[in-house]
């Protein structure tokens, strides 16, 4: 926990020339197999997508393609904020084979665990 | 440790704390999707000879959304279906939201409905609504003397 804490406060420095990022909301599932982390990021097409292994922690960036619409805003709710989140991966995950795919705004990043982690079913001889 | 937790989690909050800060009131209704079911965001821009409008629908198939225009309001709607089945994961984080959505807008002077046109790219609907001819601003050229 100590290390957490301490990780935390060289993140914000850097954080501070981009404050206009939005966290994307995402779901995230661990299987047999590994995991699977969906974000979404209307608006962030392949192009726009930054995705930076460091260490155990990997950070998503999806900076939004640039579609002003001219003409006079008569209701804005849509943030224009790019994207941004940080998670701390599960040491079991091979980093090797992350894969990464964008579909209509959401991203879906495939996290396959190591085969010597993988569970494994041992069959008992007689 | 339990992955995806601990700082991830922290950091998490700190940024849930400042969109607090940051949103608007409809904004923060918005967030609290547990309440409300799923409001997508919409912008509605004016331009001389169109209204464009926006809505952030990500992750969804285009045959999935439904665009309607009844006596000048645009109805958008629509659900989105979990793609992935996960029925034996375990999961970890559920923020994103699945099921029925629905937005109308009310619009300020008419459009000509058989000329609506609707586009659905990088999550992104985009609604183009040409204004009739009498909605159009016209110019009137007067003469000095």
């Amino acid at each position: 926990m100590k290390a957490t804490a301490q990780k935390e406060s060289p993140r914000k420095e850097e954080r501070a020339p981009t404050l206009d990022y939005v966290a994307p909301e995402v779901n995230i599932y661990e299987t047999l197999e590994g995991y699977v982390l969906e974000a979404e990021m209307p608006g962030v097409n392949k192009d726009g997508l930054e995705i930076t292994l460091e260490g155990t922690e990997i950070t998503i960036v999806g900076r939004r393609g640039q579609d002003p619409v001219a003409g006079e805003p008569l209701l804005r709710e849509r943030q224009p904020a790019d994207f941004r989140r940080v998670f701390e991966l599960d040491p079991a995950i091979d980093t090797g084979r992350i894969s990464a795919k964008m579909h209509q705004g959401v991203l879906t990043l495939t996290l396959p665990k190591s085969e010597r982690v993988k569970p494994r079913k041992i069959t008992v001889s007689d | 440790m339990t992955p995806w937790s601990s700082f991830g989690r922290l950091s998490d909050l700190r940024e849930e704390i400042d969109r607090l800060f940051d949103a608007p009131l409809n904004e923060l209704a918005r967030t609290s999707n547990l309440l409300s079911g799923w409001t997508p965001a919409l912008d509605v821009y004016e331009q001389k000879d169109n209204f464009v409008i926006k809505v952030e629908l990500p992750g969804m198939s285009k045959e999935d959304i439904t665009v309607s225009l009844h006596e000048g309001s645009l109805s958008i709607s629509g659900e989105r279906k979990s793609g992935t089945k996960h029925t034996e994961a375990e999961v970890y984080r559920a923020e994103r939201f699945f099921g029925r959505f629905q937005r109308t807008v009310t619009l300020p002077a008419p459009v000509a409905p058989d000329k609506v046109k609707a586009q659905y790219k990088d999550g992104i609907l985009t609604v183009t609504l040409p204004k009739t001819e009498e909605a159009k601003p016209k110019q009137i050229d007067v003469s000095v003397s």
